[in-house]
């Protein structure tokens, strides 16, 4: 069921209703049976591989948390007839015995995630190394799975970590995995924070609801009125990477940030939206992260859930690993304070972004993506001490424009990586930003021309009206650090409901569904 | 905390580390600086700071950060 | 206190869906395209709910009626009342379903059902299926033809509100979309769609073979349930081929009609066997090199087939009858009005611009 179904609307629509009606302690059992007929409505066989992640992740969590639960009441009670040492011997055999539920769990699902996604990619290089023919297995990608997966293995992790007390009630854990609103691109939600209102008794707030169907309404607008009307362009220009070269690629470049910006943050506001309306609260995926002054700041706007999961489940506990302690202090002796400073921080900043690369898809241009991010996320490391001496050399650097100007500058250099995305192909991509040195044409993307590329001057228009109004929510949203709804609900419901209502008829009008249009999918459903 | 204090202004100088507690909030420290932290007080307090220790309350003043530090040097 | 904000709430709901509802009631009113000077095709199913009843011959099938016999000539020379209920490439279900339709309004003598529509099988083109759908009324047949003739792009939803289909008209929106938004225009005579002008027969198309003649399993389907419809009402079902020389009617198809009217005991008239005996003229009576016919091919026809449903089929004179006399005057009076300036038209213009027609240059062929 996409978003952008009539189906799900009518699912949605019918949901929401019953929600209401019931008696509210069976609120969160409806959210579950809407979930397992969202994932089915997929395939039911894909329910399958959900089904094992969320009853093994659920058992493992169960065991590591009673071994914990009983380690910490022994220990509470023989605390005093413990010395130091006796106490940290405990605690570490306490720690041992979670360790083995906890690493046969997670290899497990990650195993799962490893073979039906990265099988077909590993024979393809295999096959091209060694000139074989192994056969590709194809399977069918059961939906969401990168999602699930992430989401029930921070779950774990947490729990492992004692972080989190595990779920007790299998349905409970299931319906945390399988929450159908984040189930196709996220957010990847913490289960101490989602759970605080997931499972919640939710009275009919028309204040929160009409908030949620605003939001609901703007990630429809942001979605069909924008992103798949600029699609076309997007594929004209794709197509044909000899035809389009030069300044084609610079238009496709800002195309694609505007279409997948559009795309993506249309769909996690209707994520939040429908929460919201079921009285749930999700984090934010997205804030304003096209105003990011450098990459750093851009992995900490963009898809921030997915940058936070990498950060705090494979960057922080790779770093400071002993390991890599031992690593960073046998550099600092022999290599200097300088080396001993960078080796960890490099070593798991490669490690991060090879996998978020690969996190993405199994392909070698989403392998590049990650690594170009990782060079360029290094190289702003190295530079932040130039930039210190730059600023203060020339004072009128700390100045409004110069912020304007490093957002320019984050927006095009995010955007020429991201043209990997958009090729699916490692030389042509390369080749194709080569030519923007080369080729020019500057004239052609500024003539008539750019109504032969599948877009037409009313969607030309469209697509801009569209953006104006991107910006000035991210605008305000930037200034205030606080939703634009907040200034339309100050006003009344008069004023709430009457964006709502133009919101609908934009999409329902200006909208690129129905035929004559194709029925995209999420670009990150695939993920 | 004065040894504290002086890994903390090599990182950034131009930071008031005394009275500041927005380190992560205003996002004064990214994750290379908290790395670069966690390894430098590994070698100068001899203390493993642990991943799951890596969380905004922790980090986000001096203090904190101190006060981890001797939660971690008692328990050892 | 709990009651009056209850209250309000509901008024509050109320009144959004009442916005909501209005607006999109305007909207789809709006882009609904009109068809008034183009593609005016698309008015004819609509059409025929001012003249339902008292007809005691109905036409269905496709362009090859509606263009190719002329119901106020069969008046004029034999009384019989007649209309024609043709869409463009109407799908032999359309047919099926157009037919159950009108018999819920009226029980003709006879039904002459064209037979050029046994060479689909399947639903075509989404364009085709609206201009035949979307003008049908609400009914069991109406949801009935859309199901069968839904293409896999479609979806039934965009049917029962088209603004989810023609949405996307609002950059192409002309005057004519507003000053016809809550009227129409009257076009047709009784399902009639007339042409004056004339561009005759230069070549004629040739008979590239096929690798299958064998009209599909679905098309028998539905011929069978027309003649079982019909017998059921106790209408003599009448099939016929229009004279129209392209597109090819095969033999191999002929045989199979031929056979199956035997096999039912039905009437089956070939027109393409009978030019010289309707007296048509591919130089003078068609208006798109034989594709159909213009007004005085189909006075021909109408003359011919009006005989011999009299002759044959036993259908009334109504020529007694004021009352019927008066109605059907004032369609022959309009027809003759068009009739006139359409002349004027192809005199001024040189084509018929209000019409349908395009200037010659215009088209390649």
């Amino acid at each position: 069921m996409l978003f952008t179904s009539y189906e799900f609307i009518a699912f949605l629509c019918g949901l929401f209703i019953l929600y209401y009606l019931i008696p509210k302690k069976f609120q969160w059992i409806l959210l579950l049976v809407g979930s397992a007929v969202f994932y089915a409505w997929a395939g039911i066989r894909f329910l399958a591989y959900i089904g094992v992640t969320t009853v093994t992740t659920w058992y493992a969590g169960t065991r590591i948390s009673g071994i914990q639960e009983a380690g910490n009441a022994y220990y509470d009670a023989h605390k005093k007839e413990m010395d130091k040492e006796a106490r940290k011997a405990y605690k570490a055999d306490v720690k041992k015995k979670t360790r083995g539920w906890f690493l046969a769990c997670l290899l497990l699902n990650l195993g799962i995630l490893a073979v039906v996604k990265y099988t077909d990619f590993v024979i393809d290089n295999i096959n091209a190394i060694f000139h074989g023919e192994i056969s590709f297995l194809s399977f069918a990608l059961p939906m969401g799975i990168s999602f699930y997966t992430f989401k029930s293995m921070g779950y774990l992790i947490d729990v492992y970590r004692g972080k989190t007390k595990a779920q007790s009630n299998l349905a409970k854990f299931a319906l945390f995995v399988s929450f159908f609103p984040q189930i196709i691109q996220g957010p990847i939600s913490r289960y101490d924070k989602l759970s605080e209102t997931l499972y919640g008794e939710h009275a009919f707030d028309p204040v929160r609801i009409r908030s949620g169907l605003m939001r609901i309404a703007w990630g429809f607008f942001k979605k069909l009125v924008i992103a798949d009307r600029l699609l076309a362009g997007v594929k004209t220009l794709s197509a044909k990477p000899e035809e389009y070269q030069g300044a084609y690629v610079v238009l496709i470049i800002l195309f694609y940030a505007i279409e997948l910006y559009a795309d993506f943050t249309g769909g996690i506001d209707i994520t939040i939206g429908v929460g919201e309306i079921f009285g749930i609260k999700m984090e934010e995926n997205f804030i304003t992260p096209y105003f990011s002054k450098n990459i750093n700041e851009y992995w900490t706007r963009w898809h921030i859930t997915m940058g936070a999961w990498f950060k705090d489940y494979i960057f922080y506990p790779l770093s400071v690993s002993q390991p890599m302690l031992k690593l960073s202090k046998w550099s600092r002796d022999h290599m200097g304070k300088a080396v001993g400073k960078r080796v960890t921080v490099y070593i798991a900043n490669i490690v991060v972004w090879f996998a978020t690369g690969l996190w993405h898809g199994a392909a070698w241009n989403f392998i590049v993506w990650g690594m170009l991010n990782c060079v360029v996320t290094v190289a702003s490391y190295e530079m932040e001490p130039l930039y210190k001496k730059f600023h203060t050399a020339l004072p009128c650097t700390n100045r409004g424009w110069y912020d304007v100007f490093q957002m320019f500058r984050t927006f095009w250099l995010m955007g020429a990586i991201r043209i990997l995305d958009v090729y699916r192909n490692v030389p042509t991509s390369f080749k194709q930003v080569g030519t923007i040195f080369t080729t020019g044409g500057w004239g052609s993307i500024f003539s008539a021309d750019v109504l032969k590329l599948g877009l037409t001057g009313a969607d030309y228009l469209v697509v801009l009206i569209g953006c104006i109004l991107m910006i000035a929510v991210s605008i305000v949203r930037y200034r205030q650090k606080d939703d634009i709804r907040v200034n339309f609900e100050k006003r009344g419901v008069v004023c709430v409901s009457a964006v709502i209502l133009l919101l609908v008829f934009a999409v329902l009008i200006f909208g690129a569904y129905g035929v004559g249009y194709d029925a995209t999918q999420f670009i990150y459903n695939q993920f | 905390m004065e040894e504290l204090l002086e890994i903390l202004s090599d990182l950034h100088p131009e930071v008031d580390f005394t009275d500041c507690d927005t380190l992560i909030d205003d996002k004064i420290l990214d994750s290379f600086d908290i790395i670069s932290l966690i390894t430098e007080i590994n070698s100068e307090f001899d203390v493993a700071i642990p991943a799951e220790e890596i969380v905004p309350e922790n980090f986000n003043s001096a203090q904190a950060l101190y006060a981890l530090i001797e939660k971690l040097q008692d328990e050892d | 206190m709990e009651k009056t904000s209850m209250k309000k709430r509901i008024i509050a709901i109320v009144a959004a869906l009442a916005v909501f509802c209005a607006g999109f009631w305007f909207f789809q009113r709006l882009l609904t395209p009109k068809y008034i000077n183009d593609i005016i095709e698309g008015r004819l199913i609509a059409d025929y709910y001012d003249h339902a009843g008292g007809n005691d011959v109905i036409f269905i099938g496709d362009c090859e009626c509606y263009e190719n016999i002329s119901p106020i000539k069969m008046w004029e020379e034999y009384g019989i009342t007649s209309y024609i209920r043709g869409s463009a490439q109407q799908l032999i279900w359309q047919s099926y379903y157009l037919l159950e339709e009108t018999l819920q309004y009226e029980t003709p003598k006879a039904v002459v059902f064209n037979v050029l529509s046994m060479k689909y099988n399947e639903p075509q083109n989404e364009a085709y299926n609206r201009l035949t759908l979307d003008g049908m009324k609400w009914s069991s047949s109406k949801v009935a033809s859309i199901k069968a003739s839904m293409t896999e792009e479609e979806s039934f939803l965009s049917y029962v509100f088209p603004l989810l289909r023609y949405h996307s008209r609002w950059s192409e929106l002309t005057g004519e979309d507003w000053e016809y938004m809550f009227k129409g225009k009257r076009s047709f005579h009784q399902g009639y769609l007339m042409r004056v002008d004339v561009r005759p027969v230069t070549s004629y198309p040739s008979k590239r073979p096929l690798p299958d003649y064998q009209f599909g399993a679905t098309a028998y389907e539905y011929l069978d349930k027309i003649t079982a419809l019909c017998k059921e009402k106790g209408v003599e079902l009448i099939l016929m081929k229009a004279p129209s020389i392209s597109p090819v009617w095969y033999d191999e198809w002929e045989e199979q009609m031929v056979e199956y009217s035997q096999k039912n005991q039905l009437k089956y008239i070939n027109f393409l066997d009978l030019i010289d005996e309707v007296g048509i003229d591919f130089n003078t009576d068609t208006y798109d090199n034989g594709l159909h016919l213009n007004l005085s091919g189909a006075e021909k026809m109408a003359v011919w087939f009006g005989k011999y449903l009299q002759e044959e089929c036993g259908i009334a004179d109504h020529r007694g009858e004021p009352e019927t006399v008066a109605k059907w005057q004032e369609m022959t009076d309009f027809y003759h009005e068009m009739e006139a300036d359409q002349y004027r038209e192809l005199e001024e213009y040189g084509y018929l611009k209000s019409y349908g027609g395009r200037p010659v240059t215009e088209e390649g062929k």
